[in-house]
C-alpha cells in the first residue's frame, strides 16, 4: 500500500458564535453617544469620574451608581504613541496618534485616535476635542468620534491636572 | 516547617522559533525530557505535574492540560494549570515551588509553553471588548504610551531604548536556543529599523515565538539524583493590581514594586544591584529595561536608564547583567517566556548557562510580568542554601 | 499538615442567562456577600485565586478584567488557574501549608450562556484526531452513558431516580435554577435528547459565580461559629483518549479516594460534581457510597451549573452541611475534562 505524503500542517477553523449584550451602563453610554453625548459616573468607593461607565470601579471594587454625568466632548492627552502599523479594516492611514485622553470632568482616560493635525505637535498634556462624524452616520459607539484634533490651548501640566482632580475626588468621596 | 526547595532539572526548547514543526506534546515533551535528564529522574519519580500558558487562543485548544496531561506522564497525578496571563511562566514556578514547600510533594515537574504560531497572535493578544472601539494596535500600542511617560518623567536621551535592544541581542549571540541570532548587531541597525510604536522600532521589540520550558524542583532533601548542582529557591513573591484606573502608575506599577519588596525581605537583600550577579528581567520592548530597573530598586527613580547607558547591564564588563540569554527580547514564546527567565537565573547559579553564563553568579533573579503591566511574579535563587 | 477551613460561601442566585451583566458586575455583590458573612473587608484578604475560561467569554485574557472586583490596589497577592474554581482553591491550599497566609478568597465565575458551550467544550480535545470531529461535550457524554448501561452498572431508571432526586433536593437551595418534585417514572417517559440521554440528565446551563473563603485555624474560630476544617484533599488526572480508559469507572477518583481517609461509612454527606446522572451513578459507585450518605443535598450540577465554579460549588455546599451540624463530615468532589477525566476530591469535618 502506498501511504500518503507526511504533512506538516493542516488547517483547522474553528468558528465559534458569541452572542453579547451590553451591561446596564454601557447600554445607557451607547445610547447617548448614539445622540452625540458622552456619559461617565462617579465612583462611590472613590469619588473619582470613569468613561465609560464601567460597571465596577477597580480601585474600590465598588459597582458604580446609577446617575450617570453628562462629559463635555473635549479633554487633555495624558499618553499617547504614534503608530506606524496599519489598523486592519480602518481607512485611516498610518502614522496615526493612538492616545490616552482625559476628558474635562473625567479622572480616567480612553483610548481613541487623533488625526488631521501635524504630529509633531502632539505631547503629554494637549488639548484636544472630539471631530465627529456627520450625525448621519451616528451609531452605538465611541467610533461616532472618528478621531480628536488639537485645539489652540496651551498644553496643560498633567501633575498639576492631577492633583486637582484627585483634590476634587476626595472632596466627593 | 516549610521544606527547601531546589531546582535540579532545566529544558528548553532547542531554538525557540516561529512555526516549530512539533505536534503540542512534542513541544513540551522536548523540554520536559531536557529537564528530566538533567535531574537524574524519569517520569515515575515525579508526583506532580503544573503547567501554565497563557490564553488558549494562541493554539486554539482550551484547557491543554486536559489533552496534554499524559504526554508529561500526568496520569495518575495530581496536574494542576496556572494562568495568569503574560506572568504564567513565572506564577506557575512559583505554584510548582508551593507543591514542595508544603510538604505535600517531593518531585515536581513544572513546564511552560506558547505555540502562538498555530493562530493568529496579533488577533489573541488584543482581544476586542464588545461594544468598545478596538484600534488593534497591538501589544507595542498599549506599551508605548507607558515608555513614553517613562521618557518624559526620566527625561532619558532617546536613544536608551536602542541601547537595550542591541545589548540583549548580542547576549543572544551567546545563547544557541535564542529564536533572535543577529550577529553584528550595531546601534545605527537598530535605529534604522522600522519605526513601529514611537518610540519602539522593529529592532526593538520582541519576537512571536514557539517554545516550552521545564523544571524539576525537589525537596531539598532529594537533589542527589542529578548530576549537576541544585538551584536553591531563597524567596518568591506575587502581586497583582488592577489593569486601568484613574491615575494609574503605568511606569512604576505599585505591584512591581511591592512584590519586589517582599521578595528582597525574604530573601534577605537590601541593595539587588549589590547582592545579585545577574538577573533574568521580562523585558518585551526595549525601554522596559530602564523602567523595571527602577522598578525593581536597582536603580533610583528616573535613574534606571543610566545603568544601560553606563552598561551596568551588560555581561561584558557590567556589575549586574540583565538577560544574559537574550531575554524577551529574542525569544517570546507568551506562555513559557516567565519560565524561561526563571529557568536562566536558576541555570546561572548552578553554572550551567555556557556561554553566556556570568563568572561565578551564585544569587540570580527571575521576574515576569502580565497585562497592562499589572500581573507580577519574581524569585531569587541562589547556588546556597538559604540560611 | 496545617487545618485550613471553609468559612464562607455566597453564590449568585441561578440564572440561565445573566445577559449584559459583565463577569465583574457579578462578582461584586456575591465578593461583597461573602466577605460579610465572615465579616471580613476585603484588605484583609492575604491571598485570592481565581478559576475561569476565555474561551466561555471567547475573548482572550478575560478573567483580567474580573480583578476589577477585588478593589486591589495599590497591589494584592493574586493567581489564576484557567481550570474550575476548585483548583483555585487548591492553590490557595498549598499556600497555607506554606505557612504563608491566614485568609483566601476563593472565585470562579462564568457566563456560557453568550457562547454555544457544547460546542466550546469540544475544543479540550484533542487537536489532531477527535476534535476536528467536533464531538461536543454532551455527546460524549452520552456514549460513556451508553456504554456503562450496556455493562449493566446502573440503568435509566436509575439516571432518572438521580434527577428527581436533585430537583427534590434542590427544592431547599434558593440558589438552584431547576427545582421541583418529578417522578422517575414521568421523567423515563420523556424523549431522549442525545440518546441515551434525555434532556434533564444533562445540567443546565447557568451564568454566574461563587466565592468561598478559607482561613487558617487561627483565624476560622474567629470568623466562624463551626468552621468546615479540610481534612484532606487530592486529585488526580487520567488518560485523555476515550478509548484509551475504561469510561464506566472512575479511576482517578478511586486513585485520590485511596490517598485520604474516605471512612465511607461515616460520610454523612458527598457533594459530587457531576454534569451528567449518569456520572453521578459512576461517582458513586466509584467512591464506594453506601445509603448512609446523602448525595447532593444541594441539588448538585442538575440543578444549577455554573461552569468554572460548579466543583467550588460542591466545597460550598459541603461546608453548609458542616455548618448547620446537619453533616459532621462531608465529601467535596470537584472534575474537569470530557467524561470525568480528571477529579479532585476533599474531606470536610466539623470538628
Amino acid at each position: 500500500m502506498k501511504l500518503p505524503e507526511p504533512r506538516e500542517a493542516v488547517d483547522r477553523p474553528i468558528y465559534l458564535r458569541y452572542r453579547y449584550r451590553a451591561s446596564e451602563q454601557a447600554n445607557r453610554f451607547l445610547h447617548a453617544i448614539k445622540k452625540g453625548k458622552i456619559l461617565g459616573v462617579r465612583s462611590v468607593g472613590t469619588g473619582k469620574v470613569l468613561v465609560p461607565p464601567p460597571g465596577v470601579c477597580a480601585e474600590s471594587g465598588t459597582l458604580t451608581p446609577q446617575d450617570l454625568i453628562e462629559l463635555p466632548d473635549r479633554g487633555t492627552v495624558l499618553s499617547f504613541t504614534i503608530v506606524h502599523l496599519p489598523i486592519p479594516n480602518s481607512r485611516l492611514k498610518p502614522p496615526f496618534v493612538v492616545a490616552n485622553i482625559l476628558l474635562d470632568g473625567a479622572d480616567q482616560a480612553f483610548s481613541h485616535i487623533i488625526s488631521e493635525t501635524d504630529l509633531k505637535r502632539v505631547l503629554i498634556g494637549t488639548r484636544v476635542r472630539a471631530h465627529w462624524k456627520p450625525e448621519a452616520e451616528w451609531d452605538y459607539g465611541l467610533e461616532n468620534i472618528e478621531y480628536f484634533v488639537l485645539t489652540d490651548e496651551p498644553a496643560v501640566d498633567i501633575e498639576q491636572h492631577r492633583a486637582l482632580r484627585l483634590e476634587e475626588a476626595a472632596r466627593h468621596a | 516547617m516549610t521544606e527547601q526547595v531546589a531546582v535540579i532539572g532545566v529544558g528548553q526548547t532547542a531554538r525557540y522559533r516561529s512555526k516549530l514543526s512539533v505536534s503540542l506534546a512534542g513541544l513540551v515533551r522536548e523540554a520536559a525530557l531536557e529537564a528530566l535528564a538533567d535531574a537524574g529522574l524519569g517520569w515515575q519519580d515525579i508526583d506532580a505535574l503544573v503547567i501554565g500558558k497563557a490564553p488558549d487562543m494562541f493554539e486554539g485548544v482550551v484547557m491543554p492540560e486536559i489533552m496534554l496531561a499524559e504526554a508529561l506522564g500526568g496520569t495518575g497525578k495530581p496536574v494542576i494549570r496556572v494562568h495568569t496571563a503574560g506572568s504564567v511562566g513565572g506564577s506557575t514556578a512559583i505554584v510548582a515551588a508551593q507543591h514542595i514547600r508544603s510538604g505535600q510533594f517531593d518531585r515536581v515537574l513544572t513546564v511552560c509553553f506558547e505555540k502562538q504560531s498555530e493562530s493568529n497572535a496579533q488577533w489573541a493578544l488584543s482581544p476586542s471588548t464588545p461594544f468598545r472601539p478596538h484600534f488593534n494596535s497591538g501589544a507595542g500600542g498599549m506599551f508605548a504610551p507607558v515608555i513614553r511617560d517613562y521618557m518624559r518623567i526620566s527625561k532619558a536621551p532617546e536613544d536608551i531604548g536602542c541601547r537595550v535592544a542591541v545589548k540583549d541581542r548580542q547576549h543572544a549571540c551567546r545563547n544557541p536556543r535564542a529564536q533572535l541570532q543577529l550577529n553584528d548587531i550595531s546601534l545605527e541597525q537598530v535605529q534604522d529599523s522600522p519605526m513601529l510604536w514611537e518610540p519602539v522600532r522593529f529592532l526593538e521589540a520582541c519576537p512571536s515565538s514557539d517554545g516550552a520550558c521545564a523544571m524539576v524542583m525537589v525537596n531539598g532533601k532529594h537533589t542527589g539524583s542529578s548530576a549537576n548542582p541544585p538551584a536553591w529557591i531563597h524567596a518568591t513573591s506575587m502581586r497583582s493590581e488592577p489593569s486601568f484606573y484613574p491615575w494609574r502608575n503605568e511606569v512604576d506599577p505599585a505591584a512591581g514594586r511591592d512584590c519586589a519588596r517582599e521578595l528582597y525581605q525574604k530573601a534577605g537583600i537590601r541593595d539587588p544591584r549589590k547582592e545579585l550577579d545577574c538577573a533574568e528581567i521580562y523585558v518585551p520592548f526595549s525601554w522596559f529595561e530602564p523602567i523595571w530597573l527602577e522598578n525593581l530598586g536597582f536603580a533610583e527613580k528616573g535613574e534606571g536608564w543610566k545603568l544601560t547607558l553606563d552598561g551596568a547591564t551588560h555581561i561584558d564588563g557590567g556589575d549586574i547583567p540583565w538577560n544574559c540569554s537574550g531575554g524577551v527580547l529574542s525569544s517570546n514564546p507568551i506562555g513559557a517566556s516567565g519560565m524561561i527567565r526563571f529557568a536562566e537565573a536558576a541555570l546561572q547559579v548552578r553554572g550551567m548557562a555556557g556561554e553566556h553564563q556570568v563568572a561565578n553568579a551564585r544569587k540570580a533573579m527571575g521576574h515576569a510580568y502580565g497585562g497592562h503591566n499589572q500581573f507580577f511574579a519574581m524569585w531569587i535563587v541562589g547556588a546556597d542554601k538559604p540560611v | 499538615m496545617r487545618d485550613v477551613a471553609v468559612v464562607s460561601y455566597a453564590q449568585s442566585p441561578a440564572q440561565r442567562d445573566t445577559g449584559g451583566t459583565t463577569d465583574v458586575e457579578m462578582l461584586v455583590p456575591v465578593i461583597d456577600r461573602a466577605l460579610a458573612d465572615a465579616q471580613l473587608t476585603r484588605k484583609e484578604i492575604d491571598f485570592i485565586c481565581s478559576g475561569s475560561c476565555d474561551y466561555l467569554a471567547g475573548g482572550a485574557f478575560s478573567f483580567v478584567m474580573a480583578v476589577d472586583a477585588l478593589g486591589a490596589t495599590p497591589s494584592a497577592q493574586e493567581s489564576h488557574v484557567e481550570m474550575d474554581a476548585a483548583w483555585a482553591l487548591y492553590e490557595a491550599w498549598l499556600k497555607f501549608q506554606c505557612g504563608e497566609i491566614d485568609v483566601a478568597l476563593i472565585y470562579g465565575f462564568g457566563k456560557s450562556a453568550p457562547g454555544d458551550l457544547p460546542d466550546v467544550l469540544s475544543l479540550q480535545l484533542d487537536p489532531y484526531y477527535t476534535q476536528p470531529l467536533w464531538p461536543d461535550s454532551i455527546s460524549l457524554a452520552a456514549i460513556q452513558a451508553q456504554m456503562a448501561l450496556a455493562k449493566g452498572c446502573f440503568t435509566e431508571r436509575d439516571m432518572a431516580e438521580v434527577v428527581a432526586a436533585s430537583r427534590r433536593n434542590a427544592i431547599h437551595n434558593p440558589a438552584a435554577q431547576l427545582k421541583g418534585e418529578f417522578d422517575a417514572s414521568d421523567l423515563l417517559k420523556e424523549e431522549t435528547f442525545v440518546s441515551p440521554l434525555r434532556k434533564h440528565d444533562c445540567c443546565p446551563i447557568t451564568d454566574g459565580c461563587s466565592v468561598l473563603i478559607l482561613a487558617s485555624a487561627e483565624k476560622a474560630r474567629a470568623l466562624c461559629e463551626r468552621p468546615a476544617w479540610l481534612r484532606g484533599i487530592n486529585h488526580r488526572m487520567e488518560s485523555h483518549f476515550l478509548g484509551t480508559r475504561d469510561l464506566t469507572t472512575s479511576t482517578s477518583t478511586m486513585k485520590a479516594a485511596g490517598t485520604l481517609k474516605l471512612d465511607g461509612d461515616k460520610l454523612d454527606v458527598a457533594e459530587l460534581y457531576a454534569p451528567f446522572s449518569h456520572q453521578q451513578l459512576i461517582l458513586q459507585q466509584s467512591l464506594k457510597l453506601t445509603d448512609n450518605t446523602r448525595v447532593n443535598p444541594s441539588g448538585g450540577a442538575l440543578a444549577g451549573h455554573v461552569l468554572m465554579a460548579a466543583g467550588l460549588d460542591r466545597f460550598g455546599a459541603a461546608a453548609r452541611e458542616i455548618w448547620s451540624g446537619r453533616a459532621d463530615r462531608a465529601l467535596a468532589h470537584a472534575t474537569s475534562g470530557p467524561c470525568l477525566q480528571q477529579n479532585m476530591l476533599a474531606i470536610l469535618e466539623g470538628a
